[in-house]
Order: C-alpha cells, then sequence, then structure tokens
C-alpha cells in the first residue's frame, strides 16, 4: 500500500501563498476540463442541439423562400434568417447551460465542490466557457452548412465571422447568467425543463429571427425591442448580407452597446442573487 | 490544540431542531467517532464545520480557523467525504482525482504521482480509466474517499463511510482510516454503526435528537457502565427435593454433590473479597461478577473455581457494547431510536 502521507511537500506546495491568478486558473482549467469530458462521453448532444437549428434552416426557410423573399435583400430567405437561427442556438445553448450545475446541486456534488478552496466565480466561469465554447462551434457549424448547401455567403468576410461569432458570445453571456440563477433559485431540474419549453418559443418569436421589426404589428415590436435577441439578429444579419446596412448610422456599435448593456444588467443582477446562494 | 472545537452550535430547520447547543472538541490525531441513530444531526453538524451551513449560533473551530469569519481557510485544510455518494458518472477515477487535484491545487507535475498513489490506497487501479458509472457502489465510496484524501488533509470528516457497504469492502475503508491515525490527520467520523465507532475512534460523542449526551473513549464508556461480566455456573446436583435416589449413594464427595446454588454462594464469598472483582450477583445458579475491563479477570475467575474444588458447567464473558451505552445515557435502545427517527422525520415531510 503506498504510503500517502510520506510527501509531507505536498501539503506544503498546495499551500504555498501563492497568487490568486494561478490558482483561479487552475481551478477553473480543473473544472472546464470536466466539462469537455462530459462532451465527450456524450457527442451526441452536441448533434442533437444542432437538429433544431438545421431544420429551421432547411425546412422553415424552404417552406417561407417565396414569402420571405421579398423581405430579404438579395431574395434568399435562408440568408436572412441564418443571423436568428445562430442567435436561437446561442440562446438555447446557454438557457440549458445551467443544467448541469443544477444536476451538481440536487446530487450533492456542487456542495462538494463548494468545500474545496475554490473561488465562487470559477464554478460559473468555467461553466461559462464550456458553453460558449459549445455554441461557437455550432455556429461554425451552421454557417458551414448554410454556406455549402443554400449558398449563404457571409458578406463581410472573414473578419465578418469573427464579428458574428463575437456578438454570438455577447449575447451568451448574459442569457448564461440567466440560466445559472435559474439553477439556483429553482428547486428542480423538472421545473428547469418546464421554464425551458414555456418561454424559448414566443422569444423566438418576439425576435427580429424571421421576419424584420417593421413588418411586425405594434404592440409585437414593442416586446421584440426588449428582446435581446433582436440586437445580436439585427447585427449579424448586416453582417451576414453586407451592404449599406452595415455601415449606416452605426448599427453594429447600436447593437453592441445593448448586448452590453443587458450583460451588465445581468452581471450585477447575477452576482448579487447568486452571492447568497453559492 | 484543539484540532476541532465546537461550542454551544445550534441549527433549527423550521420546527425541528437539529442541532441544539451542541459542544464538543477533537484533539489533534485524533479519531473522534459521533454516534447516533438517523437524524441526531450528526450530518448537520459536519455541514456546518465544513462551511457547507451556517450555524444559526454558537462558535465552531476547524484547524485553527472559525467556519464562519475564515471559511477559505477552513477549506483549505480539510477533507470532507460526504454521506452520500458524490462522483461525478462521466468522469474516470483518474479524471476525478485530477479535477479534486486541481480544486485544491496541488502542483501539476506532482499529481500524477499523487493520483497513482491514491488509486493505490484504495485499490483502483484495475478500474481507474473506465467511466465511474461503471463502478460497484463500494468502488464508488472508495474512489469518494481517495478524492477527500487528495491533498492531505489535516482535519478530514467523513459522514458515514461505511453505509451500504458489504464486510470487505468495509474492512478495507476502515483499514485506510486507521492507516491515517498517527500520521497527525485528524478524524471526524459520524456513524450510526456501533462497531464501527466501537473499532476505529480514540473517543465516541454520542449524540441523539441534537444533543451530545456522552463523550469518551469506548473503553471509558463501556466501564461506566460498570465493566465487563463474568457469569459462570457451577456444575452441581439438582437441588434437595428432586434428587433421584441414586445420588444420594455417593454422599461422599460433598463438593460435587452440592446444589449448583450453594456452590454459587460459596464462589461469591471467594471472588467477592478478591481485589479485580467490583462487584457480583446471583440469579439462581449462575454468578455474575462485574470485574474491571481486563482481559486477566476469567482466567483469575476460573482459577478460583477450581482452587475451591468447584467446576463449572458453564462461563460466559461479556462486554457491554456501545448500545448499552446509549440505553444508559438516553434511555431508549438505539435500534428503537432509529425507528422513532424514522416515524418522526416522515411525519415531518407529510407536513
Ligand atoms: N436541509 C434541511 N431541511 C430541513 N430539515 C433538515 C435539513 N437537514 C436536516 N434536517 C433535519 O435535521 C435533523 C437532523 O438531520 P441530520 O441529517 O443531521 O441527521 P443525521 O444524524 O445525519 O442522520 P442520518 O444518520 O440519517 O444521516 C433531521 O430531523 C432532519 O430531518
Ligand atoms: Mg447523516
Amino acid at each position: 500500500m503506498a504510503d500517502v502521507y510520506r510527501e509531507a511537500s505536498v501539503r506544503e506546495a498546495a499551500r504555498l501563498p501563492a497568487d490568486a491568478l494561478p490558482r483561479f486558473m487552475q481551478e477553473t482549467r480543473g473544472q472546464l476540463v470536466r466539462w469537455l469530458i462530459h462532451l465527450r462521453r456524450e457527442p451526441f448532444n452536441l448533434l442533437f442541439a444542432l437538429v433544431q437549428p438545421v431544420i429551421l434552416l432547411v425546412f422553415f426557410g424552404g417552406a417561407l423562400q417565396r414569402f420571405g423573399a421579398p423581405i430579404s435583400p438579395g431574395g434568399n430567405y435562408r440568408a436572412f434568417i441564418l443571423p436568428g437561427i445562430l442567435a436561437l442556438t446561442v440562446f438555447g445553448n446557454s438557457m440549458a447551460g445551467g443544467i448541469p450545475v443544477l444536476f451538481d446541486k440536487e446530487s450533492g456534488f456542487l456542495a462538494r465542490l463548494i468545500t474545496a478552496p475554490v473561488t465562487r466565480s470559477s464554478i460559473l466561469v468555467s461553466r461559462f466557457l464550456a458553453i460558449n465554447l459549445l455554441s461557437v462551434l455550432q455556429c461554425l457549424i451552421m454557417l458551414t452548412l448554410a454556406a455549402l448547401f443554400f449558398g449563404v455567403r457571409v458578406a463581410s468576410g472573414a473578419a465578418g465571422v469573427a464579428a458574428l461569432l463575437g456578438i454570438g458570445l455577447l449575447l451568451g453571456f448574459g442569457v448564461t447568467i440567466i440560466s445559472l440563477i435559474l439553477a439556483f433559485s429553482l428547486t428542480g431540474h423538472g421545473d428547469f425543463f418546464a421554464l425551458l419549453g414555456i418561454i424559448t418559443l414566443p422569444l423566438s418569436f418576439l425576435s427580429s429571427a424571421f421576419v424584420p421589426l417593421d413588418v411586425m404589428p405594434g404592440w409585437m415590436r414593442w416586446l421584440a425591442v426588449l428582446n435581446p435577441m433582436t440586437y445580436a439578429i439585427d447585427s449579424m444579419r448586416a453582417l451576414v448580407l453586407g451592404g449599406s446596412e452595415l455601415w449606416s448610422g452605426g448599427l453594429l456599435l447600436r447593437c453592441c452597446a445593448a448586448l452590453t448593456a443587458f450583460d451588465a444588467a445581468m452581471l450585477i443582477l447575477g452576482t448579487s442573487l447568486l452571492r447568497r446562494r453559492l | 490544540m484543539a484540532a476541532i472545537s465546537v461550542r454551544g452550535l445550534t441549527k433549527r430547520f423550521g420546527d425541528i431542531t437539529a442541532l441544539s447547543s451542541v459542544d464538543f472538541e477533537v484533539r489533534e490525531g485524533e479519531i473522534l467517532g459521533l454516534l447516533g441513530p438517523n437524524g441526531a444531526g450528526k450530518t448537520t453538524a459536519v455541514r456546518i464545520l465544513v462551511t457547507q451551513a451556517r450555524p444559526d449560533s454558537g462558535q465552531a473551530q476547524v484547524a485553527g480557523a472559525d467556519v464562519v469569519k475564515n471559511p477559505t481557510e477552513v477549506r483549505r485544510r480539510i477533507g470532507y467525504v460526504p454521506q452520500e455518494i458524490t462522483v461525478d458518472r462521466y468522469l474516470t477515477a483518474r479524471e476525478q482525482l485530477s479535477l479534486f487535484a486541481d480544486l485544491y491545487h496541488i502542483p501539476r507535475q506532482r499529481r500524477p504521482r499523487r493520483i497513482d498513489e491514491l488509486l493505490s490506497l484504495v485499490g483502483l487501479e484495475a478500474m481507474a480509466d473506465k467511466p465511474s458509472r461503471n463502478y460497484s457502489g463500494g468502488m464508488k465510496k472508495k474512489l469518494d474517499l481517495a478524492c477527500g484524501l487528495i491533498h492531505e488533509p489535516e482535519v478530514l470528516f467523513l459522514d458515514e463511510p461505511s453505509l451500504g457497504l458489504d464486510v470487505p469492502v468495509r474492512r478495507a475503508i476502515w483499514d485506510h482510516i486507521e492507516s491515517l491515525r498517527g500520521r497527525g490527520v485528524t478524524v471526524l467520523l459520524c456513524t450510526n454503526y456501533m462497531d464501527e465507532a466501537d473499532r476505529l475512534c480514540d473517543r465516541v460523542a454520542i449524540i441523539d435528537q441534537g444533543k451530545i449526551v456522552a463523550a469518551d473513549s469506548p473503553a471509558a464508556l463501556r466501564a461506566g457502565l460498570g465493566g465487563d461480566v463474568v457469569t459462570v455456573e457451577p456444575d452441581g446436583v439438582a437441588p434437595a427435593g428432586m434428587r433421584a435416589e441414586g445420588a444420594r449413594s455417593a454422599e461422599g464427595n460433598a463438593k460435587a454433590e452440592a446444589p449448583a446454588e450453594l456452590l454459587a454462594a460459596r464462589l461469591e464469598a471467594i471472588l467477592d473479597r478478591l481485589p479485580f472483582v467490583r462487584g457480583t450477583a446471583r440469579e439462581g445458579p449462575r454468578l455474575h461478577i462485574y470485574v474491571h475491563t481486563n482481559e486477566t479477570a476469567l482466567p483469575r475467575v476460573l482459577e478460583a473455581a477450581s482452587a475451591a474444588g468447584i467446576s463449572l458447567r458453564a462461563v460466559a464473558y461479556s462486554r457491554p457494547g456501545l448500545d448499552e451505552v446509549f440505553l444508559k445515557y438516553t434511555g431508549r435502545a438505539f435500534a428503537e431510536a432509529q425507528a422513532e427517527e424514522l416515524v418522526r422525520t416522515s411525519a415531518g415531510q407529510e407536513r
């Protein structure tokens, strides 16, 4: 039997008054690796998450091509809804991002994590990184599929793709915080799934994902203006379609400012709510 | 200095008082058992000590740091293996240990060796690279234990470490716990197994309904009950009236022919004068001899009997267990307390 306590220096080394940053990085990396292992052991999750966006692109885009063409610059309705599909993918991913944390809470794993000398935020940061890595992957897959099968090209080029992903992350950040807040507030995962089912569909229609805001009835437009997805979609759409819209009136800037404000609000709300629960 | 010291710890859940003004201390390097029936408050106490829950009132220090004021310091110095198994089913044992190594900031270059040591300590080498969803309950528990040891904690909290395990695995876990003794590790162990507390613990604190009712070494708790008991029954003839005719003919051997009660009384008179005997009691032909807890008591009783020419039909040596201790301090048998708590808890849940 190995003498576990032979090497007292392990204990000492682990306790050196090292600076906080390397410690934080180590905690976070350890937990991120855990989430990535989950992903690797259940690779079909990645595919299942792509089913809905693919259906929207192929069938919804196909069915409405004729109706949608007039409102779509360039006449390709699939190019028009692709940004919406990307935003919905990010939204869905991020909204579901709290579920593993909720499972950890239910199983007692979380309780065990927080008795380790880790910064509380490392738990959230590692989760955030894992979700958004997944979102970026899925967005890239969707962009590739749209380009290969439907000839949808991002008009603003490679820099535009990078900007698209950046905007996706801006949206994902705030939504992930909402999901984590729910994970810590709801009692069980049943409630969580029910809530996800209820909010996702209306929020997709109360955004500019499928039609531009100005063809919506007035009251819907007012609600859509409050939906952060609308800002992500409008700016992504400008990047995909290019043209005058991209450079006129600081659309990108306005949208990014709105998303940043949303993120900041969620961060403030989240820290005040989660501090008490973690 | 005490490794754990607890003063006036109180915790309520609604109208249930899980802990009511609990005091105890655990000395450095000691294994203290918190022994009590289901719902006694053991897990609640541990959850407070590992900084998972806050007490309503009272104080607790672990490894010199206050659990409420300085939880980070406490967390750095303790290991905790909770009552329920908390392994990640997707991860292999090695990955799991690796995660905990990162959570406890073990330098990366030391990690592979440390993980190998722990895997061999708990005997999981063969399964180390299989996801833990394929493990048996015992293997998961061992992995859980290994995760709690990864950073060589000064103080280790084990909440029912052998719950639901079969005998060989329990033994193995007990051996691991015993091997921590003498390495300066302080252990607080919750259990509702009497034999576990008896075998492993330097001291046992008996907790019932949120109160510590007694705390001492298992031997001292037992001694408080009046020590061990030697029970003998002399091999005498049947009492006068019922004696068979044939027996009368061998009157010559008086000692052998005397009724057992008489022989027992004679032996009692002899033993009462001996220093190792605390007291005696007769129950028909049977004689109970209360002795100081001492392995030499039984041979000395036998010697005394044979010196007096009294042969014995039956001899029994009994050592009162923590069961009897629990009975003495709470007025209830342990099994009864377990059953009562189940009723109390399920009634509480229905509300
Ligand atoms: N989170 C909680 N909410 C409400 N009541 C609780 C909670 N945790 C514990 N209790 C109650 O506190 C009492 C003590 O529970 P605790 O878990 O500490 O017992 P225990 O001694 O660990 O029992 P066991 O041997 O079954 O593990 C019980 O009556 C229990 O129902
Ligand atoms: Mg318990």
